[in-house]
């Protein structure tokens, strides 16, 4: 069978990479980074261009779902990695098949949570990381997800104002429902629950995380952030026909939590004395979708909730509360959130995105106006924390250099050798 | 250890015009490996997936032991499903690896450690324990994962395809040491799989599924030897099975020159019949009778050759329903395989015959 690859947006130098060479012997300079660790697939950081895509070794038929069920979720809108291709009908030198390969691009400005915890953190990371996840959660079963393999290795963080927004990784073991059942999301969230924990027992082992951290306790919140979040945005409440404020309220409610009501079903009783409301299509993104529309900047949820404050600031700071916000919006882009984002030295571009850094100034600003007992201007919290604090931040734009350890299905170490003799050093793919 | 009941499980997804799972009754036994086979849609991973509490139940009940579970919440069914999850970590122990999930669920520390000594011996894994994964390997990495599920003590394994990521060696391997790893601990087993070889070398039954109906639920070598009707006689067995359309005459069934001998009782009236015969049942007749067979490809394996031909006078019937015309395949000794365009004559090994009606696709008699 000839070498076929199918991809959504094809890239010439796709046809440049060694495809009759299986994934493990790829010669260094063509990686982004060094492997390590033990994998359930090969799974290599490969440059292409400018960017960075990650290559698995993987059956065709499950390379060929997943790469299918990743489109389908990116077209729903779902945070997930970017499917861009399956490459099959792979032979070596002496045309042995090879497995076939599923090619996602690399999430800039994404981190493996086990790259957030080898960094000086703040000590409720881990709770961040769980609320972030169980957003996610929430959001991949409202559209009818059933993961079947949640992790934190599974899943990709970006920065999102000083929480984390997170994002699918692996959907090899996904299906996609009309609705999913209590039994199967119940089933997801006891394996979200296990694997965390057994993730987090795994970083104190490795002594990346506080022994005094209770890993039992952090997973199991996921499953108690998971059943409030959910409970909110499917759970129905009656009250009394005169307090239809509360129809008003759970909408900001929810718009709160970062979601948009689309369809909600109000019901009366007999005697119209009592209504029920229930919110029927939730989506998620309500704040980003907001500056979106008014500035064209597509940023994650709390950025854009941050963002939309301080041009709520600007505002009034203007005087301009009666004018057209689209306007107001136009401005502040122009005269604060570009000037401020576009102060950063190219050479330190590499350390946050745009959103995040401008996050980070508005903190800055707010500690030094602090400190120094005087309002601070923003272009001098700019030139403060360029200066000082950004300088000695790590590189987070390609961040690959994972090592999510996990079984290999695949066990493709000498044989018979299993059971006799010392155990070979294995090589080391990366993450699954 | 526990039995397991499907009475009357049924589930029908919103929107489908028929269920998915039609009523179907199965006892599994105290400590045996039930195989579900049947071709993709069949409703097999469906109703593992009832088993698990995974798919709600909407008619009938499952039973575990003799509790009802039908309406629990998975994790208060005790069940696991093996395989299902491979994380290994890499700075705990073996030990820790094999028993952290004890852990979460708030198990004494001797109480653990006693399981994964046990679970470590059953796996050969004792002298590993202190180790990290990374010291062993590949297959010591998988007997971990195992290991895993087997602390947990479940009543029931629930299996899902777990060598579909496999490769064809490996598969073979490793259904080798599942099977006899099940054996020795002698916990109910329930494995889905699409591939008959795999359920036919692997289980203590084989239920065989298609479209939501359970069509048969025996052991191996009785369901190879009696299918219960035509869909099984087709789908077990590799090569398949021959199946023909015959027309019944005075004593049997015709098959091209040969007459078959069935007993008219069996046969009750019918005036066609479906007939199979499994390649390696048949025999070169020397004398010329039997059915004509012209060879179109002579396949030599060694000891044994396969002849595929076309057989004179007589419809092959079109189980997978593929539309295509599907060859005669016989089974003959591989030192003396006839050539290519030669023509045989091929009769039926006395006593290993199948008749099925030819309406409903029931077996005929024994």
């Amino acid at each position: 069978m000839p070498l076929q690859i199918t991809a959504a947006k094809p890239n010439p130098e796709l046809l440049d990479l060694p495809w009759s060479m299986p994934l493990a012997q790829w010669p260094e300079e063509l990686l982004a980074a060094l492997p390590r660790g033990i994998s359930r697939h090969i799974v290599r950081f490969v440059r292409l261009g400018d960017r960075v895509m990650a290559v698995k070794e993987i059956n065709a038929e499950i390379g060929a779902r997943e790469y299918a069920m990743l489109r389908m979720l990116e077209r729903l809108g779902l945070p997930c990695v970017e499917a861009l291709g399956v490459v099959t009908g792979r032979v070596d030198a002496d045309g042995e098949p090879l497995d076939a390969c599923l090619l996602t691009r690399h999430l800039k400005f994404s981190l493996p949570y086990r790259a957030l915890f080898s960094q000086a953190l703040r000590p409720d990371t881990a709770g961040r990381l769980i609320d972030a996840l169980a957003v996610l959660l929430v959001r991949l079963h409202l559209d009818g997800f059933f993961w079947g393999d949640v992790s934190l290795s599974n899943t990709l963080f970006r920065r999102d104002a000083g929480a984390y927004s997170a994002y699918l990784v692996d959907a090899e073991t996904g299906e996609l429902r009309p609705t999913l059942s209590v039994g199967q999301r119940e089933h997801d969230l006891e394996v979200a629950r296990v694997n965390i924990a057994g993730e987090l027992m795994d970083l104190q082992a490795g002594g990346f995380l506080d022994e005094s951290a209770d890993a039992v306790e952090i997973s199991g919140q996921l499953c108690a952030r998971y059943r409030s979040l959910w409970g909110e945005l499917t759970g129905s409440e009656s009250f009394g026909a005169e307090d239809r404020w509360r129809v008003d309220e759970r909408i900001r409610r929810l718009n709160d939590l970062g979601f948009d009501v689309d369809e909600l079903a109000i019901s009366t009783d007999i005697d119209g004395t009592h209504l029920q409301i229930q919110p029927k299509v939730v989506d998620a993104g309500h704040h980003s979708r907001r500056l979106l529309r008014l500035t064209g900047l597509d940023v994650e949820e709390n950025q854009a909730r941050r963002l939309l404050n301080d041009l709520d600031s600007f505002r009034m700071a203007t005087g301009r509360q009666g004018e057209s916000e689209e306007f107001v919006a136009a401005d502040w882009a122009e005269r604060i959130y570009e000037p401020t984002v576009r102060s950063v030295p190219p050479e330190l571009r590499g350390k946050l995105e745009p959103a995040e850094f401008f996050h980070e100034v508005l903190e800055h600003r707010w500690y030094l106006s602090e400190r120094r007992g005087k309002d601070v201007s923003t272009a001098d919290a700019v030139a403060d924390y360029v200066a000082v604090v950004l300088p000695a931040k790590p590189d987070e734009d390609s961040v690959v250099g994972v090592d999510t350890v996990q079984m290999p299905v695949v066990a493709r170490l000498p044989r018979p050798a299993d059971r006799s003799g010392p155990a070979r050093p294995t090589q080391g793919p990366a993450p699954s | 250890m526990a039995t397991v009941t499907f009475k009357d499980a049924t589930r029908h997804y919103p929107g489908n015009p028929k269920p998915t799972i039609d009523k179907l009754n199965i006892d599994i036994n105290d400590g045996e490996l039930m195989v579900f086979v049947g071709p993709s849609g069949c409703g097999k991973s469906t109703s593992l997936r009832m088993l698990a509490g995974l798919e709600e139940v909407n008619g009938g009940q499952i039973f575990i032991g003799d509790r009802d579970v039908t309406n629990l919440s998975p994790k208060d069914r005790d069940v696991a499903m093996v395989f299902q999850n491979y994380a290994l970590y890499p700075h705990m122990s073996v030990a820790d690896n094999m028993g952290f999930a004890l852990k979460i669920a708030g198990v004494a520390k001797d109480e653990i450690k006693k399981r994964v000594d046990e679970a470590a011996k059953i796996l050969d894994l004792a002298p590993y324990l202190e180790r990290k994964p990374k010291a062993l390997s590949g297959g010591q990495r998988q007997r971990v994962a195992m290991g895993r599920a087997i602390v947990r003590s479940p009543q029931v394994f629930l299996m899902d395809e777990p060598l579909s990521n496999l490769d064809a060696k490996l598969r073979v391997q490793t259904r080798t040491q599942i099977a006899s790893l099940q054996r020795r601990l002698g916990v109910t087993t329930l494995y889905v799989t699409h591939d008959q070889t795999e359920a036919m070398t692997m289980g203590d039954r084989v239920a065989v599924l298609k479209d939501g109906y359970l069509m048969q639920c025996d052991a191996p070598r009785y369901m190879y030897d009696h299918p219960n009707n035509v869909f099984v006689a087709g789908f077990i067995g590799s090569p398949a099975m021959n199946l023909l359309d015959l027309p019944v005459v005075d004593g049997g069934v015709k098959l091209g020159g040969y007459v078959v001998p069935v007993s008219r009782e069996d046969l009750g009236g019918a005036t066609h019949v479906t007939y199979g015969i499994r390649p390696e049942d048949m025999d070169l007749s020397t004398d010329g009778t039997g059915l004509e067979l012209v060879v179109d490809v002579v396949e030599e394996l060694g000891a044994d050759a396969y002849i595929y031909g076309t057989a004179a006078g007589v419809n092959q019937i079109d189980t997978d329903g593929d539309g295509g015309s599907k060859p005669f395949l016989a089974r003959v000794d591989g030192r003396r395989p006839p050539k290519r365009g030669e023509t045989v004559h091929l009769k039926p090994k006395p006593n290993h015959s199948h008749v099925f009606n030819a309406d409903s696709g029931q077996r005929l008699g024994k």
